[in-house]
């Protein structure tokens, strides 16, 4: 007796469409978007003669079109593990320092598509941050949040960016960060990173804080790690390597450090724990 | 007294402020960030809170970089 399993439920790009059992995605290509010649199926390329299964999820991508506003959220996620993307887009993260580390982090947050990015920095894009932070030539004077608000909407601009050209003081960091989630410490002088996750911390006992503490030089990068401190304070880093004459701070490095930190936010976000596979 | 500090035992006098055992152990307050009993204190109450048998300190180091 044939019964209701012999349809099947599909997303593709992100709608809900019924197909007989066993059909395969070069053939619901050639129903919904003939014209796509990348198929992607639950996060991975697939040949078109690949038989789909019921709740599996098709991305159909026509290369070098720029897609409707509605359809960019399923298209920019469609390398996401399935179901990453509806936790974080409801997230609202605060980033405090947008230098080496945080404008990598805010890059790699946009990219995963995070819901709400909070920026905070007070400095302006000089030529000798380039060697290391995420700023163009054409971006030498501008505020640093400025300046990394346009490339983050460039990349996803469903990504809300509130951009605060100011210096986080203990006076206003409730304010300016106070509907953050989980905060990313990323400050480069060392009292700065302290006087943050204490101001931060006393008032958001309960709230993850993702720190950056030591990512200066060449040293290995097995050496930059992702360690649970306190009970809310995930530090990434080696924990002593510090920006000092004849150290300094460069791009491999850094960006080391800083997707550790946007990696620890991502698991938190997913209820996972930064530092081990345990949840 | 005994507590635990940075995750191993430690010997320390009795009725001794956070401010007092960091300064023997000669920190840099601005430089790290104290978890007392599982929760971060700021260093306005470091010289107020007192060590008592048992408790758990953890000191974290900050260097620059970023």
């Amino acid at each position: 007796m044939r019964g209701s399993w012999c349809f099947m439920q599909i997303k593709v790009n992100e709608k809900n469409h019924t197909f007989e059992e066993n059909t395969s995605v070069g053939a619901v290509r050639d129903r919904i978007k003939a014209d796509a010649d990348l198929l992607i199926v639950n996060g991975f390329p697939a040949s078109e003669e690949i038989p789909l299964q019921n709740g599996d999820r098709v991305i159909l991508i026509r290369r070098g079109e720029i897609p409707g506003a509605d359809e960019l959220d399923a298209l920019l996620t469609a390398r996401h593990t399935p179901g990453v993307h509806e936790v974080i887009k409801g997230s609202t993260i605060g980033i405090a320092g947008v230098g080496g580390l945080g404008s990598a982090i805010a890059i790699a947050l946009t990219r995963t598509g995070v819901g709400h990015l909070i920026i905070a920095d007070f400095d302006i894009v000089e030529p000798s941050n380039l060697n290391r932070q995420q700023f163009f030539l054409d971006q030498i004077g501008l505020p640093k949040v400025y300046a990394l608000r346009d490339t983050l909407s460039r990349i996803n601009p469903n990504v809300r960016v509130t951009a605060c050209h100011l210096r986080l003081t203990p006076t206003n960091i409730t304010e300016v960060l106070g509907h953050a989630q989980v905060l990313v410490e990323a400050f480069d002088l060392a009292e700065q990173k302290v006087m943050l996750i204490e101001t931060f911390a006393a008032r958001f006992p309960d709230r993850p804080i993702v720190t950056g503490s030591g990512m200066a030089g060449y040293g290995p990068a097995n050496t930059v790690q992702t360690q649970q401190v306190a009970n809310n304070l995930y530090l990434c880093g080696d924990g002593s390597t510090a920006a000092a004459p004849g150290t300094g701070l460069m791009a491999p490095r850094v960006g080391v450090a800083a997707h550790h930190q946007a990696n620890a936010v991502l698991r938190l976000l997913l209820g996972q724990n930064p530092t081990s596979e345990k949840e | 007294m005994e507590i635990i500090f940075n995750g191993k035992p430690r010997e320390t006098q009795d009725s001794i402020s956070v401010q007092e055992f960091l300064n023997q152990l000669q920190l840099d307050c601005m430089q790290v960030v104290v978890e007392h009993n599982r929760s971060i204190i700021a260093r306005q109450r470091l010289d107020e809170t007192l060590l008592n048998h048992g408790d758990t300190l953890e000191v974290i180091h900050f260097v620059g970089g970023g």
